[in-house]
């Protein structure tokens, strides 16, 4: 089973959560597609760590065979090509290695050469396995990595998305089979959250919703779940102990027995308990 | 000999971007036009594209208050020459330039990348 983990905007408790449902189901697969900055390894503090290069596509043009008709040039939306001296030249890092320019170009003076762009760390925090995806800094997309980093296919699968609703995250819960959706109980928060299960829906997923922070309930949030019939798995409580715990790179579910029942239940009602 | 000015919405000022200047100015053997700029809407590479634009108008300077990493690339593997606007008025730019008086711009930024 797969459960991604999601929210409009960053530090809503996307990776508390992901880290804590890794941590309540005891054997599992975290991946963090968070790739543009991720930290649940910060966590989860992987050993045996293993690297793997991720590499873009990038166009290379043959200047004898190119004719110069520009058709590469005008085709890239992106605008990652430019034609001076006679010969196109691309910009990598604004490239989306969308391999448009192959296609258009009439006399095949167009080649796709391997351009790292980012990482896959594996590694283990006990019976977990950790797989964690990084870009490099400057790079235009990372759903490469992503994509990458879902292939680590194994059992339960705990996916810790990027923030927003862009399309790394759409790549990211693509093959998901449960969503989780983390609010804040706040105008801002509910904005946010609002746009994020709206991509959802769109994918036709099934969802859940985890306010995290709350002190008190916060209305329109409420009664949006109530008219969408969109379960609260949990609320997480604005509360000093959790901060502590997280500012201390420990996980939540390790100390607290309180939490990590929280957790427990979590899966329970998704129906992801191994 | 042509030269280009990225222009604002009043058509007359000196926009103080490039990629997403509204309007481009030239100057051609005295006779002045204005150009919709291609990239001035683009999501992605504005820089790119709006060199690409001067480049294929066949212009020999820009004047411009400033220019991107990646345009910048494009601009000078054309050889075009970049010179560093000082007035509000396109037209003072053009003359000052025409006067010897412009100094070449040396300093280019990393992009907005689709900020505005």
């Amino acid at each position: 089973m797969k459960i991604a983990c999601l929210s409009g905007k960053g530090g809503a408790g996307k990776t508390l959560t992901a880290v804590n449902l890794a941590a309540a189901a005891g054997t599992a697969a975290y991946i963090d597609c968070d790739v543009e900055e991720p930290n649940g390894r910060l966590f989860l503090k992987p050993e045996n760590v293993q690297i793997q290069t991720v590499n873009s596509l990038l166009p290379a043009f043959d200047g004898g065979k190119c004719i110069g008709c520009k058709k590469c040039v005008q085709f890239c939306r992106f605008h990652a090509l430019t034609y001076i001296k006679e010969k196109p030249m691309v910009f990598s890092e604004v490239c989306h290695s969308c391999g448009g320019c192959l296609l258009v170009c009439p006399e095949n003076a167009v080649t796709e050469i391997n351009k790292p762009i980012g990482i896959i760390e594996m590694g283990w925090h006990q019976k977990i396995r950790v797989v964690t995806g990084i870009l490099n800094p400057g790079e235009a997309s990372g759903v490469p990595i992503i994509r990458e980093a879902l292939k680590q296919d194994d059992g339960l699968m705990i996916i810790d998305c990027p923030p927003g609703s862009a399309c790394s995250v759409m790549e990211s819960v693509r093959d998901a089979d449960y969503c989780i959706l983390i609010a804040e109980p706040t105008v801002f928060g509910f904005h946010n959250f609002k746009m994020v299960w709206e991509l959802v829906s769109l994918m036709n997923k099934k969802c859940g919703v985890v306010i995290n922070k709350q002190e008190v309930p916060y209305e329109p949030l409420e009664q949006f779940c109530q008219e969408k019939q969109l379960p609260v798995l949990a609320r997480i409580p604005y509360d000093k102990e959790i901060a502590e715990v997280i500012a201390g790179g420990k996980i939540l579910t390790e100390i607290s027995v309180k939490y990590g029942e929280l957790f427990h239940s979590m899966l329970k009602q998704i129906g992801g308990e191994v | 000999m042509k030269i280009a000015i990225p222009l604002d919405e009043n058509r007359q000022d000196v926009c103080i971007v490039l990629a997403r200047a509204p309007y481009f100015l030239f100057r051609e053997d005295g006779k002045d036009t204005i150009a919709d700029n291609p990239a001035a809407h683009a999501n992605s590479g504005a820089g790119v594209q709006a060199a690409q634009f001067l480049v294929d108008e066949s212009a020999d300077v820009l004047i411009t208050v400033r220019c991107g990493q990646n345009a910048a690339d494009v601009l000078k593997e054309s050889g075009m020459r970049i010179y560093k606007s000082i007035h509000k008025a396109a037209l003072d730019d053009m003359i000052a330039w025409e006067d010897g008086k412009l100094d070449e711009l040396t300093e280019f930024h990393s992009g907005y990348h689709g900020v505005r």
